[in-house]
């Protein structure tokens, strides 16, 4: 009993440990190792093993966050409305940081911060759809209504969401690296270089994600219990 | 079910038409925004690129439908969806609300075609796609607005949480519909188009089922 206790608790902290591991070694390894040479994105390629991540985390924050939504629906423990909603505001966090990390990229690569590039646009629409469901929790006075409201209205933007990053930045031509004959993701796929810097990056930062999530959920269920 | 569904459908077409105030002010709405656009920008004959006039009917167009279809649920007084909800199922009550939606947008969005004819010209050569192209955006507007009331009428401050939700919502939508209006403006014929037609019938199919789920869940209260 006492033992499987132990075996939970080095479990529990054994992924923090990894993804901070995993963290230095995307900082130390993206920013020193070799890079294939591309024309147009040269040395800014290296933005992929920070600016990626952060849509990758997003995407599944917001992802967890809907999923519970869907068990908060389904039982009603407010235990699953905090995990959502605190899901949601850590995803809404890595969004932005996905906009400004890409902004400081394309200032280089572009010319200037903002172009009104397919992917941009619809990526700060769907951040300004997630940042509509704070606005709705925050006007609904009585708990258990904005914690359901909050719910429907959170399946409602992620269905709203994969339209807006999945599928219409792919209808029009972007500049984008990836889209429109730019060299993109599918080259570096045949780079083994980058692939061995950009997995344990995306790991490394959806589990930094799922750890701040983490501690303003241990911190939330404090502040309702005292 | 259906019959339900035809029943509250009617009486929602039935009490439209006894206040007649309702529809009368859509109208107007609608026209002073049509002569709005004409008078800023339509004057002597100058001729609105495809996509100026696309954008701008589509933006009063959207306006409007926030002004009146938004009212789906907020309008109803509490007595009415308390009475509704001893008698009918969530399900029925939502389809209802979203062909009646759907109808009043495509009725709106087709005086808005006459009025931009009469004042501001009317450039689109493919008729029967731009057509298509507004009963499918009315249906998409028609069953995202009315979700978007029916969540908002239960907090304090709903016309402006209405406007704040569903704004980020409808925008590719919106999107969608001004890409396949420049289409036909320019008479490229269905195939060039087909890809954004599809896309919106999806994403409209897609709402759908997520607010048939959802709905019973908003209802409850």
């Amino acid at each position: 009993m006492n033992r499987s206790k132990d075996g939970y608790k080095k479990l529990q902290t054994g992924w923090k440990i990894l993804s901070i591991l995993l963290l230095v070694y995307t900082c130390t390894a993206g920013l020193l190792m070799e890079v294939p040479r591309l024309s147009i994105v040269n040395e800014s390629i290296r933005a992929l093993y920070f600016h990626v991540p952060m849509w990758f985390g997003m995407v599944f924050l917001f992802f967890m966050s809907a999923f519970n939504a869907i068990r908060y629906l389904r039982n009603g423990s407010a235990f699953y409305d905090i995990l959502s909603r605190e899901f949601a505001t850590t995803g809404v966090v890595y969004g932005a940081l996905g906009i400004v990390t890409g902004m400081i990229w394309a200032n280089y690569t572009w010319g200037s911060p903002w172009h009104g590039d397919p992917k941009q646009n619809g990526a700060a629409v769907a951040l300004l759809v997630y940042l509509a469901y704070f606005i709705l929790r925050g006007s609904l006075s009585n708990d258990e209504q904005s914690a359901r409201l909050g719910a429907v209205y959170n399946l409602f933007a992620f269905a709203a969401m994969i339209p807006l990053i999945f599928i219409l930045p792919r209808m029009a031509d972007s500049m984008h690296p990836g889209s429109g004959g730019n060299p993109g993701f599918n080259m570096y796929d045949l780079d083994n270089r980058m692939r061995m810097v950009f997995y344990p990056a995306v790991l490394g930062w959806i589990l930094f994600g799922l750890w701040i999530t983490d501690l303003r959920i241990r911190i939330k269920r404090l502040t309702i219990n005292s | 079910m259906y019959r339900v569904v035809l029943d509250l459908f009617l009486k929602e077409v039935k009490s439209e038409i006894r206040q007649q105030s309702v529809l009368a002010g859509l109208a107007l709405y609608l026209f002073s925004a049509v002569y709005i656009a004409y008078s800023s920008l339509g004057l002597r004959g100058f001729n609105l690129d495809a996509r100026i006039w696309s954008a701008l009917f589509w933006i009063i167009i959207l306006f409007s439908a926030f002004g009146i279809v938004g009212k789906g649920f907020i309008g109803e007084r509490k007595g009415i969806l308390l009475y509704y909800h001893s008698l009918v199922s969530p399900g029925s009550l939502l389809l209802a609300k979203m062909i009646y939606s759907f109808l009043l947008t495509l009725f709106l969005s087709i005086g808005g075609w006459l009025m931009f004819s009469v004042l501001l010209g009317n450039p689109v050569q493919d008729k029967g796609i731009f057509l298509l192209n507004i009963a499918l955006s009315s249906a998409c507007f028609g069953s995202t607005l009315t979700m978007l009331s029916a969540i908002a009428s239960k907090a304090g401050n709903s016309n402006v949480l209405l406007a704040v939700m569903g704004f980020p919502v409808v925008i590719s939508i919106l999107l969608l519909s001004v890409r396949l209006t420049v289409n036909t403006i320019d008479g490229l014929g269905f195939y060039a188009s087909s890809d954004e037609a599809l896309t919106l019938l999806a994403i409209h199919l897609l709402t759908l089922a997520v607010s048939y789920l959802l709905f019973p869940y908003i209802w409850r209260s």
